[in-house]
């Protein structure tokens, strides 16, 4: 179920290029939620400026090691440093752009957050 | 191992169920008190307190299972990374890397870092469990360790999803099939901090490490174990090169075989005081003495005794360094370097508070272990400082221990001066078989030594005080002086005994001169005799010769007279 989405492709990302990866598990209600909620909040707010890979950890197990996954579905930003991980269905938008350090939309709920 | 699991069951298989089956840890001591190990198949929770050695003891347990019992590993940390790991483990000789390149061990370092994580909506732990089943799976783990998984009660803030996600971990670690220890810190009024011990309900062990007058003694205790019976009280553990050892002893069981054999003492005449020709085998003997008796000499004669019988000894050294014990007892004339290069001798030396007292037992039980010696000497018990049940309790374990080994044991004992026994002296009386005690008897200005048996069971012993001479030629015993004044030692003796001496030689010389006295009075008598005989005899002579001329005058007066008258008739 691994697929990639943006113009980033498997190029060297450019600077101000996202790298994200999605870690799911297999097709969970919870698993596709967060597929479905990632993709609106890299259309709406990183205009083709990422590199998203979902990697499904039961085809993958060796990633969780690889970038310490513990929890499912985690959102991985790779780069730009510093790498965050975001864990959950990423539901809570602004919570999702806290972590990927994008400015959100409401000032005020990003403080009450 | 297999055989080493059937023999733990067979202690508790009373019932009609299969009994339990169990994963030895490996771990010295541990084993023998959950009657064969963990329970296999079955979480386990090691709780303790920061540095009580829950990750030594978990990685022992997986490092053991590889090596010992066929059992591969997987190691999921939470805490210490995987290098660290290696590094702490290797200075006790286990070559992990080595363990992780054949496959047989996996460990897995479980990063959580607060600052980097966001939450956002609802997850769960599979994340984990496939990590965690990756990692089993690759290598066929039988033995798994979570350490420390409260860990991610710091790094996650859905404590709910926390604790359902770790109710369902353990119950797939049991359906796994794998037996797991997983370790958590010691909370406030409960076992963890976090209320692990909700989940993890098969075997609880609890780990403690207490300081008490500046001395830290590691416990451990095993809290619960679920069908199957287990040693309940606190026992002290060791951690040190050798790995971590528990000294499992309860109580002192008295169902140990006796010997009637007797081994010499290593001093002559102290053999034939005790009146077996020395100690039984198997007994605990307590040498009692003031500072300078030569304690330590007499365990040493036993020792040198024993080595030069081809047996094993072991000195436990608590006051002096071995070079300096074996640098001492060349000067009475003990070679201990020779038993030592030809292996019989081990000296195991220690300060008495380099550690708490049962931790210097637990040590000692695992030298006694390793070495399987026929004689120990412990020099001195006195050394260890605590509550006297303390030492009591532990000593009856160390005295109980060489019992049921058939090991002879022998203890030396600082007195203190005066009447007044010592602490440890008070508190092992009753154990010992034998109890020897050396004074020192301080008169006319000079020290001298001597010793008296204050008790020796199964042996008709002599009563009497001795005393007895330390010379480069080892103990001396010294034929007893017993005068009007009680005994006497050293130059009193030799002073007495010349006094003695001279005395004798006066008696001698006065019916001498008694005996010549009388010679010359007898002389004198006869001679007094022989004179008045010789007058009687000259007066006798001077009276026949009186008569005979009176009678010859008479004659001859008679024949003058006829005479007379012929001539007067003739003429008439």
């Amino acid at each position: 179920m691994n697929e990639r989405d943006g113009d980033g492709g498997d190029g060297v990302p450019s600077a101000g290029q996202y790298k994200l990866r999605l870690f799911i598990t297999g097709s969970t209600p919870r698993s596709t939620r967060a597929i479905e909620n990632m993709r609106r909040i890299c259309e709406e707010n990183l205009d083709g400026r990422y590199d998203l890979e979902v990697v499904d950890v039961y085809q993958d197990p060796e990633a969780t090691r690889e970038l310490q996954i513990i929890a499912t579905p985690t959102l991985v930003k790779i780069l730009p440093e510093p790498l965050r991980r975001i864990i959950g269905d990423l539901s809570d938008r602004e919570r999702v752009l806290a972590g990927l350090d994008i400015a959100p939309l409401d000032q005020a709920k990003r403080k009450d957050a | 191992m297999a055989s080493k699991r059937n023999k733990a069951n067979d202690v508790e298989g009373t019932g009609h169920l299969a009994p339990l089956p169990k994963s030895p840890t490996g771990i010295e001591g541990l084993d023998a008190l959950t009657l064969g190990g963990l329970p296999t198949g079955r979480p386990t929770l090691l709780c303790g307190a920061a540095g009580c050695g829950k990750t030594l003891f978990a990685m022992t347990f997986l490092i053991k299972g590889v090596t010992e019992f066929g059992e591969h590993g997987v190691l999921m940390s939470f805490e210490e990374r995987e290098r660290d790991l290696e590094t702490n483990v290797a200075s006790l000789g286990y070559d992990v890397a080595d363990l992780i390149e054949r496959k047989q061990m996996v460990i897995d370092h479980v990063y959580i870092e607060r600052a980097e994580i966001e939450e956002s909506g609802d997850y769960d732990l599979e994340g984990l469990f496939v990590r965690l089943g990756h990692a089993i799976d690759s290598i066929g783990a039988k033995r798994v360790v979570l350490d420390t998984i409260e860990a991610l009660f710091s790094g996650l803030d859905d404590t709910a999803i926390l604790r359902a996600e770790l109710r369902r971990l353990f119950a797939w670690l049991k359906d796994k099939g794998v037996t797991a220890i997983i370790t958590a810190e010691r909370g406030e009024g409960q076992l963890t901090r976090y209320g692990i011990e909700e989940y993890v309900s098969d075997c609880v062990i609890l780990l403690d490490n207490r300081v008490e007058e500046q001395v830290t003694t590691r416990r451990l205790r095993v809290v619960k174990y679920r069908g199957s019976s287990h040693g309940t009280n606190e026992y002290p553990f060791l951690i040190d090169e050798h790995g971590i050892s528990v000294l499992p002893i309860t109580s002192a069981e008295l169902g140990h075989r006796i010997s009637h054999e007797a081994l010499s003492t290593g001093v002559p005449g102290l053999d034939e005081m005790l009146g077996k020709n020395g100690y039984f085998r198997g007994s605990s003997v307590l040498i009692s003495g003031l500072a300078g008796t030569g304690k330590s000499t007499f365990g040493a004669a036993f020792v040198n005794a024993a080595c030069e019988r081809g047996e094993r000894c072991l000195f436990f050294a608590f006051e002096e360094s071995p070079d300096q014990i074996v640098r001492n007892m060349k000067s009475v004339g003990f070679d201990l370097q020779r038993h030592i290069d030809s292996g019989l001798l081990c000296f195991q030396a220690a300060r008495p508070s380099l550690y708490g007292f049962e931790m210097h037992l637990a040590r000692m039980n695992r030298d006694i272990e390793h070495f399987e010696p026929n004689v120990i000497v412990v020099d001195p018990i006195s050394a260890f400082r605590g509550p006297s049940f303390e030492i009591h309790a532990t000593l009856v374990r160390l005295a109980d221990i060489c019992k049921s080994k058939g090991i002879t044991a022998l203890f030396t004992s600082l007195s203190s001066s005066g009447e007044q026994m010592t602490e440890s002296e008070r508190s092992v009386s009753s154990l010992m078989d034998t109890w020897i005690s050396l004074k020192d008897m301080e008169a006319n200005g000079e020290r001298n030594r001597v010793l008296y048996l204050l008790k020796s069971r199964g042996m008709n012993h002599s009563k009497q005080l001795r005393e007895y001479q330390l010379s480069d030629h080892g103990i001396h015993m010294v034929d007893a002086y017993i005068g009007p004044d009680g005994v006497l030692t050293g130059t009193a003796r030799v002073a007495q005994e010349a006094r003695e001496r001279q005395a004798d030689l006066a008696r001698q010389q006065a019916t001498e001169r008694r005996r010549r006295d009388l010679a010359r009075k007898r002389a004198a008598v006869e001679r007094q005799i022989a004179e008045m005989r010789a007058a009687l005899e000259t007066e006798e002579i001077e009276v026949t010769t009186q008569i005979e001329q009176e009678e010859a005058r008479e004659t001859a007066q008679g024949s003058e007279r006829s005479q007379m008258a012929i001539l007067r008739g003739a003429q008439r």
